[in-house]
């Protein structure tokens, strides 16, 4: 498949992979404590456990898996939210697929439908629209979910509901915002991180230049990474080689999709419909001020929370997660107290265990459920 | 001998409505019309034509072709009912058929039940049982016994088709997942994933509409030609949902063994490759129904392949991986990039990816 099958070249990663190791061996602290990295989104998550790039490098190399995985993150009280939405008689409530197995405090959106709300999955918000054109008699509602991904999606679907006057369409708004996010972590005190892999779908809207305090404050390197199996492991070997020779910069490898300075069309259209909530829960890491999304009010009327009743009722995360360590790499997924046993994909406690792309779901279904709990890497047991 | 019983004349009786409705399911005429209008005239044959309650089948004949009968229902439901490749009917026929001949059995005879929602047209009831006809004879099996319900509107999905079938297993034919084997082959007839694809695609709330036919189909003869090719051969089994992964996965678990398979080896048509690069879907877990994985012992695989290979339904047939001694009901895959991940059974459904 063409555009595809050259980014997975099986002699192209053998050849980056004796890189790596070469600069791995360059890197002085990596004797006495594994280099970790952070890769910021789900989607690295998922390439780099469905092409087993973590085997491939060398075992000083840790990767942690970051909060990137919008579906993984939303709190259970926004499910709450949804499925209420959901159960009115009228409302076809639209998502993207793998939002539809989220577990809410009573019922995932899956359940609900099952007892008869009308759940439909589409592809695209633009979908959606096209339903509520079809049904004028219904109010279609979409889950709006995603990073700036996804953001200019709705944003122009709403924009296009407007132009057409259309009355029975609505977003139920979740989008979050990475920056303040990865800000959050850096903050935490228990931070062990060396380098970024960035989020290279999000940075094909934003650009690379909102990562600049990473590099400049924080004095860590990021990368914005494609992700292809090749362009993860491009992408790791720079932040070694900025490790090595000392630098923080940010540095674009997915140049063929991400400009410099992001999309500026998405960006008028997400600038002119969505602005910043004060905070947002995530699920996981708890309240992060501007790190949400919300309808300015001059559209309000395509704003399911308002159009709506909700029950808005914050849940707490269960006592037991450590998802928030996980995602700040302080333990691996296979060390928390209820991998695998109180928490699995069947039957999450924990945001990492929701969606295929967060981490400990990776770790189940890919390989690490049979790694013991107090299983460290053999330079971690160097540092104790 | 021939027990079939005297076969009265009657004249055959006929629907002049366009839809079905509740009268065609209340015993009267108007079923008795539906029936031999759409049924009997598609499926002739002696067995079932003194629509009895019962088929009545002759020991003896079955008893010529094994020692063991091999008895199997599957019940089907498919949104849409007629897809590229294929419909519900092709499917009802096609499926139990698999499941009769991937046991070693060959396939004699099907039974149907059909429940169907009021409203359809009596058309598209006559296409669907025509295509049973057609599958059934390809299959070399004769649907000798029936029954027909109609239910209230949104009480089913259009139409749910159950068949149950029987087969007689050879004497000296014995397959079993336990049979299993370090050493042995991992080999399957062709592409995978097309019929998943194909339904997803054809579906529609997807708006991504992919040039990709089911390829449901009956495997018998494949069969037949394996068992021939590859005496010793230790388990078939058709991949149906869950596809491939979760198959091998349960031959895995059952043999207590690991099954390591090579994603470079793995059969998968392009379009269905981008189609699941685009939905963010695995195409080892999309459901196949014309498709087989065979375990084989490493000095027949050769031959195994060959004789698939000359089948028309198994020309894309390949070997793709090794039984291992390795973690008991373990399966992974060396990936095209050189690592390795481990295929696990899906929790639920597979669902699309937001990004």
């Amino acid at each position: 498949m063409k555009y595809v099958d050259e980014y997975r070249d099986q002699d192209k990663a053998q050849v980056l992979v004796r890189e790596i190791e070469r600069l791995v061996a360059g890197i002085e602290f990596a004797e006495r404590r594994p280099i970790q990295i952070m890769e910021v989104c789900g989607g690295h998550t998922h390439s780099i456990f469905r092409y087993g790039i973590e085997g491939m490098l060398p075992k000083s190399i840790e990767l942690v898996h970051g909060p990137g995985c919008p579906v993984c993150v939303l709190p259970m009280g926004r499910v709450d939210d949804c499925v209420a939405i959901a159960e009115h008689p009228e409302v076809i409530l639209t998502t993207f697929g793998d939002a539809i197995r989220v577990p809410g405090s009573r019922k995932s959106l899956l359940q609900a439908k099952a007892e008869g709300a009308d759940v439909r999955m589409v592809y695209s918000p633009m979908d959606a629209l096209a339903l509520a054109r079809r049904n004028p008699k219904r109010e279609v509602v979409f889950f709006g979910i995603g990073f700036e991904t996804t953001m200019p999606s709705t944003a122009l679907t709403v924009l296009q509901a407007e132009r057409e006057g259309i009355g029975n369409f609505s977003v139920f708004c979740n989008h979050i915002t990475i920056v303040p996010t990865i800000k959050a972590i850096l903050d935490s005190p228990d931070l062990h991180l060396d380098g970024f892999l960035g989020p290279g779908h999000v940075s094909m809207v934003i650009g690379t230049a909102p990562y600049e305090f990473i590099a400049h404050f924080y004095n860590k390197p990021l990368v914005v990474a494609g992700f292809e199996p090749l362009d993860v492991l491009q992408s790791i070997w720079m932040v070694l080689k900025q490790i090595k020779e000392g630098r923080c910069e940010v540095e674009n490898q997915y140049a063929r999709i991400v400009p410099e300075g992001g999309n500026t069309r998405a960006l008028r259209a997400v600038a002119r419909v969505y602005e910043l909530r004060e905070f947002f829960e995530w699920r996981g890491l708890g309240s992060i001020d501007h790190s949400g999304m919300k309808m300015r009010a001059e559209y309000v009327r395509f704003d399911a929370e308002l159009k709506f009743a909700l029950p808005n009722v914050k849940i707490a995360d269960p006592k037991s997660c450590q998802c928030g360590e996980v995602l700040k790499g302080v333990i691996r997924p296979w060390q928390c107290k209820v991998f695998g046993t109180a928490c699995t994909p069947e039957r999450p406690l924990g945001a990492l265990m929701v969606s295929s792309e967060g981490a400990c779901a990776a770790y189940y279904q890919y390989g690490g459920l049979k790694r013991r709990r107090d299983e460290v890497l053999p330079v971690e047991a160097g540092t104790a | 001998m021939n027990i079939a019983p005297f076969v009265f004349q009657r004249p055959r009786g006929k629907v002049h409505v366009p839809t079905v409705t509740l009268a065609h399911g209340g015993g009267g005429k108007a079923m008795k019309d539906l029936i031999d209008d759409v049924f009997l005239a598609a499926f002739d044959n002696p067995l079932l034509a003194p629509l009895d309650d019962q088929a009545r089948l002759d020991l003896g004949a079955l008893a010529r072709h094994g020692d063991r009968l091999a008895f199997s229902t599957d019940s089907f439901v498919v949104d849409p009912i007629i897809f590229p490749g294929g419909d519900i009917g092709k499917l009802a026929v096609c499926g139990t058929v698999n499941d009769l001949a991937v046991g070693g059995a060959k396939p004699l005879y099907l039974s149907c039940a059909v429940i169907v929602e009021e409203g359809v047209s009596v058309d598209s009831l006559r296409q669907i049982a025509r295509s049973m006809a057609t599958a059934a004879r390809a299959a070399g099996v004769e649907i000798v016994t029936g029954d027909t319900k109609v239910v209230n509107k949104a009480a089913c999905d259009k139409m749910f088709i159950t068949t149950a079938g029987i087969g007689a297993i050879r004497a000296d034919v014995n397959l079993g997942a336990h049979c299993t084997r370090p050493g042995d082959f991992v080999l399957v007839s062709g592409f995978l994933g097309d019929h998943g694809a194909a339904i997803l695609s054809a579906r529609g709330d997807l708006s991504l509409e992919a040039p990709i036919a089911s390829d449901c189909a009956s495997l018998h003869d494949v069969v037949a030609a394996l068992l021939t090719a590859a005496p010793g051969i230790r388990f078939i089994r058709d991949p149906t949902r869950g596809g491939v992964a979760t198959v091998l996965n349960e031959i895995a678990e059952a043999a207590q063994v690991s099954i390591e398979i090579d994603e470079g080896s793995t059969p998968i048509r392009d379009e269905v490759r981008a189609f699941c690069e685009i939905l963010g879907l695995d195409p080892l877990y999309l459901a196949n129904e014309g498709k087989l994985v065979a375990i084989v012992p490493p000095e027949q695989a050769q031959h195994a392949l060959e004789a698939m290979q000359a089948h028309p339904l198994g020309q894309a047939a390949r070997l793709i991986g090794r039984v291992i001694a390795g973690e008991p009901g373990r399966v992974t895959m060396r990936t095209v990039f050189g690592g390795s991940r481990i295929v696990d059974m899906l929790v639920g459904e597979q669902l699309p990816r937001i990004c």
